[in-house]
């Protein structure tokens, strides 16, 4: 019998194609991955079943732990506007660039009076100080509800859209906590808000 | 192709010296693997993360409006949030429970139960749906008041409000030893 002869074919794919394509997507994602903001406090936001996704703009939320607030809205601009509004209500006048710096910050959680020191510092050193909280109480004049109602008014006029607010609370919170927020956002007739949660699968 | 032009370099006038021809072919193999391990982590880690918003719709606070109706105590269940995670079911009025105050946890053999079975009778009773307080204590955390809200989606009642807790219901939860 002759013997046929199996031509040995190189076991070696070229793989700069699949390579190409992989890069490509790797680039993708990375660019559409949205940074992880760190949260100034901890929060372990509690589980549900509740599958609609936050709003990426016009979107505000307050984030709660340990007893205290941090108030954050997304967008430069409405970040801008709003701290022009907090500048009348409380008779501070910002400069440009200090306008332009808190354009740059994801969240504030201090009393308004220490907004223009904490302004002046350079990052590394605002990491230094942890939040200690937007004042807010019972009254009608607290410094959490002029947020609201400023970056709310902010967002009527830079995309005339109405503002939504959530509320990223930490699990172990305390509800007086809690119900103190909500009272200040019922004031300024928001009923409406949302409660930031993660995503469980449904035990049945 | 991943192959360098690698036959320059000799000299122009036909001298003898002469490169090596060096095949360039790299192999691709261990980067390709590398990429797709990115990528998968960028995938799972950009889908997972999102977090999600549930709706919360409080009861108008203004005093002055007089249009809020009266509730038919029959097709009230009150839900009083107390501590360690333990909620404290009733029917009807504070002062005179039409069922006995119950003691529960949450989850599926919890207050979901109670939800699934009332709502049940209710809607039998009257034809119209149930309507569940929620009052959460002071001792309550955000977490419990969350998980209560979710299980009212998960049971699919829709008329739920969320209202401050009144003395009565917190001696009600003091004396069952959730307070």
């Amino acid at each position: 019998m002759a013997k046929v002869k199996v031509p040995r074919k190189s076991t070696a794919i070229d793989m700069t194609a699949m390579c190409d394509v992989a890069f490509l997507l790797l680039t993708f994602f990375i660019l559409s991955a949205k940074p992880k903001v760190q949260d100034p406090l901890h929060a372990d936001i509690p589980a549900s079943t509740t599958i609609a996704a936050l709003p990426e703009t016009d979107f505000s939320s307050l984030l709660v732990a340990q007893g205290k607030v941090v108030f954050s809205v997304e967008g430069a601009d409405i970040r801008m506007e709003t701290l022009k509004g907090m500048a009348d209500q409380y008779k501070i006048s910002f400069t440009p660039e200090e306008i332009k710096q808190f354009a740059s910050l994801d969240g504030y959680g201090f009393p308004i009076s220490f907004l223009k020191q904490y302004l002046a510092m350079p990052s590394s050193e605002r990491a230094k100080y942890a939040p200690t909280g937007v004042p807010v109480d019972t009254t009608d004049n607290n410094e959490l509800y002029w947020w609201v109602k400023n970056a709310r008014k902010a967002d009527k006029l830079v995309h005339s859209k109405e503002l939504r607010i959530a509320i990223k609370g930490d699990s172990k919170e305390e509800y007086p906590t809690i119900a103190k927020i909500i009272k200040t956002l019922q004031k300024q007739k928001v009923n409406k808000f949302g409660l930031i949660t993660s995503l469980r699968t449904v035990t049945k | 192709m991943a192959e360098l032009d690698t036959s320059g370099g000799g000299k122009k006038d036909g001298g003898k010296i002469r490169t090596k021809k060096k095949n360039a072919r790299v192999d691709l193999t261990a980067m390709v693997d590398l990429a797709f391990l990115l990528i998968t982590f960028f995938i799972l880690t950009t889908t997972l993360q999102k977090p999600k918003a549930m709706d919360l719709t409080m009861p108008d606070k203004d005093e002055k409006d007089d249009t809020r109706l009266p509730v038919p105590e029959t097709r009230t269940m009150t839900v009083l949030l107390g501590s360690n995670n333990k909620v404290e079911w009733f029917m009807g009025m504070p002062s005179k429970p039409l069922t006995a105050p119950t003691v529960t946890g949450f989850g599926k053999t919890g207050i979901r139960e109670s939800l699934m079975e009332k709502s049940k009778q209710v809607l039998a009773a009257s034809g119209k749906p149930m309507i569940v307080i929620i009052k959460p204590s002071d001792k309550s955390t955000y977490a419990d008041m969350v998980t209560m809200m979710d299980e009212l989606n998960i049971v699919g009642n829709e008329q739920r409000a969320i209202v401050d807790i009144s003395p009565v219901e917190v001696d009600l939860l003091k004396r069952d030893n959730v307070y």
